[in-house]
């Protein structure tokens, strides 16, 4: 039987999700559609995809128990490691295989969006790995505060074009890659999450696959089941989440927390909690829950992590929240600090200010003793150090 | 019949279409500026409903839709002033807006207000095809509105039968793989792609846009089209002369 958290042939995950796009963009995304199946499902794939994470990401990432954390909370809590990947988090899974997919394609220029520069480094990367030329659009506020990823994609022998229109984070490098690729259908838009039209959420949510798939053998290994109590994951679009919930979507024993970006608190005008503030939208060529006016203009979000600084959500995310699925939560900038301090002080591991939103909500659940617990560790600080600095006095 | 269909009957050769940004470069310019394109003798007028995230608008029209916005506009007084000009004015009126804004408005209801206002023609680029026929093809018949679609150099040719079999105003040919926005001279290439869409003998009239700027490049896309529809370069006009001078933008084109 089909899972329901599958997409149906027009892309939609229940009402979410479809290919709202110009007509320019028409054969791209039918190329793309009619093809990625199969190419993602062949052996040939398969190999080269499983090899690549195998010896130049370093996968299998360690599934760590968390031996202080867990005491601390009165839980048995994991740490997926995505943070040690190469790149610095699991954005590069879905970087290396649409790489191999856009090669099978013929497709030699490739384009990403992206808001921290983890997907952005993650695209640049795979690009000087394959040769292939690299345009990355970024929010202008964005390369501001994630100066180190810009550098590093520059290292990388990427092209990186500001995106200066409106909150000029990642909603505008989002909407600026859209109009690249218009003018530019020979490219290949390497998409950085579970967003965009149809079939992009669901190839995305693919290969994020990974780290659910990992998972299942791992708590096998260490606790003799395959299953974990509670999950739990950021949400900015939502692709390392939809990895992580991947292979337990049909699953009701495991619980599903989504933890989005709160700001300055969900009320506050100041907020990217996009389930908590948003209606039933088009952002990006897809139907979703997104941040908007009664006019149906989007609403510029505000977070601390500009991964996380996104007015929409995935459709797949749309679906889980709406069909009640997923549970999803929030935290605000000074939560995320606050847990990225104390993860760093009790377990000596610095985690991404997007990650740092997960661990935030530790606090505000009451885990009943033994709850077997996963915590999706997407990625490193390293690129936030300047963050963090400025906040250690607070 | 469609109101474009009618305008058809009456003229289908040279026809200048413009495009303006509701609300720009002032809140209360809407219908001074669908007055003055009126009195120029502009055959149709294309309304755009500023959009805080117009995926297929370059530069200029992104600028004016923000400038819109920051004036105050929205869809309640964009439908107030139609409202008002539809006593006086007789030239026909395209509404071009996003999909989002519709749906928000509420789809019936956002209908409802496009056929008060007397118009019965939208434009929206990211509605696709698949769900114009799934969804909102009968949603447009029940209100007698005509879905306006867009072809580029891409689209394939079975495609654009299909498209000429769904479209009862006009098929808007859009010039180059773009979005909107001037690009200077019409190139071989585009002339060319021109040639195809015409040789197809489609049933639909054809009107080009994007790129199309001055008197030049409309005289030469009126050699393969009915029409052309100028936008960006009406909108930089606008924003450098403001809504009093507009006939000394459109008479040299028409002349």
């Amino acid at each position: 039987m089909k899972s329901k958290f599958q997409p149906d042939e027009n892309g939609y995950f229940g009402q979410f999700g479809g290919a709202f796009i110009p007509e320019l963009l028409h054969p791209n995304v039918k190329e793309l559609a009619d093809n990625y199946i199969q190419i993602i499902e062949s052996e040939e794939f398969q190999t080269e995809y499983k090899s690549l994470l195998k010896d130049y990401v370093g996968r299998p990432t360690p599934l760590y128990l968390a031996k202080r954390l867990s005491e601390k909370y009165g839980a048995t809590i994991y740490l997926k490691r995505e943070d040690l990947n190469h790149t610095g988090a699991h954005k590069v899974n879905n970087t290396i295989g649409q790489i191999l997919i856009a090669k099978k394609l013929g497709k030699t220029k490739i384009l990403a969006e992206t808001g921290a520069g983890q997907h952005g480094v993650a695209t640049a990367t795979v690009c000087a790995l394959m040769g292939l030329d690299c345009t990355v659009f970024m929010g202008e506020k964005d390369i501001v505060r994630q100066a180190p990823n810009v550098a590093r994609m520059k290292m990388l022998g990427a092209k990186v074009v500001a995106a200066t229109s409106g909150s000029k984070t990642l909603k505008d490098a989002t909407n600026e890659a859209i109009r690249y690729w218009i003018q530019h259908p020979e490219t290949f838009y390497l998409i950085g999450s579970v967003v965009g039209p149809a079939p992009h959420p669901d190839m995305v949510a693919r290969l994020q696959a990974i780290i659910s798939e990992e998972m299942k053998w791992q708590l096998k290994e260490k606790t003799g089941k395959e299953n974990p109590d509670t999950i739990i994951a950021c949400v900015g679009g939502g692709s390392n989440a939809a990895g992580a919930f991947y292979h337990y979507l049909d699953d009701d024993n495991v619980e599903l927390i989504a933890v989005e970006a709160a700001g300055l608190g969900v009320n506050s005008g100041e907020s990217a909690a996009t389930s908590q503030l948003g209606e039933v939208g088009i952002i990006h060529g897809s139907k979703t829950i997104l941040m908007q006016d009664e006019y149906g203009q989007i609403v510029e979000p505000y977070s601390i992590s500009a991964g996380l600084d996104y007015p929409g959500v995935g459709p797949l995310h749309a679906f889980l929240y709406e069909s009640k699925r997923a549970k999803f939560m929030n935290a605000t900038d000074k939560e995320a600090l606050a847990a990225a301090y104390e993860l760093t002080k009790i377990e000596g591991i610095i985690p991404a200010l997007e990650t740092a939103h997960a661990l935030a909500v530790l606090p505000k659940i009451k885990f009943k003793k033994d709850q077997v617990v996963v915590i999706n560790l997407s990625g490193r600080g390293d690129k936030d150090l300047e963050t963090f600095i400025q906040h250690l006095e607070d | 019949m469609n109101s474009i269909q009618q305008l058809f009957q009456k003229k289908d050769k040279n026809l200048l279409s413009i495009y303006f940004t509701c609300g720009y470069p002032k809140l209360e310019d809407t219908s001074k500026v669908i007055s003055a394109l009126e009195k120029s003798n502009v055959d149709f007028i294309e309304v755009g409903l500023p959009y805080s995230d117009p995926l297929a608008d370059g530069p200029t029209i992104q600028d004016s839709s923000q400038k819109a916005l920051e004036n105050g506009i929205n869809l309640d007084i964009i439908f107030d002033q139609l409202m008002t000009i539809k006593q006086t004015n007789k030239t026909p009126l395209v509404l071009m807006g996003y999909l989002n804004q519709m749906l928000k408005y509420g789809e019936e209801k956002f209908c409802q207000k496009v056929v008060e206002c007397g118009i019965d023609t939208l434009i929206l680029p990211d509605l696709p095809m698949v769900e114009f026929e799934n969804h909102y093809k009968k949603l447009f018949d029940k209100y007698g509105l005509t879905n306006v679609f867009l072809i580029t150099p891409h689209t394939s040719e079975e495609r654009i039968r299909k498209i000429d079999s769904y479209s009862k105003a006009f098929i808007y040919v859009v010039a180059s793989a773009s979005i909107t926005g001037a690009k200077g001279d019409i190139s071989n290439n585009q002339v060319a792609y021109f040639e195809r869409i015409k040789a197809m003998n489609l049933k639909s009239k054809l009107i080009i846009g994007f790129g199309i700027s001055d008197k030049q490049t409309f005289n030469t896309a009126c050699k393969y089209a009915n029409g052309t529809i100028i936008g960006s370069a009406f909108i930089k006009y606008l924003g450098k002369n403001g809504i009093d001078k507009i006939d000394d933008f459109i008479k040299p084109i028409i002349s």
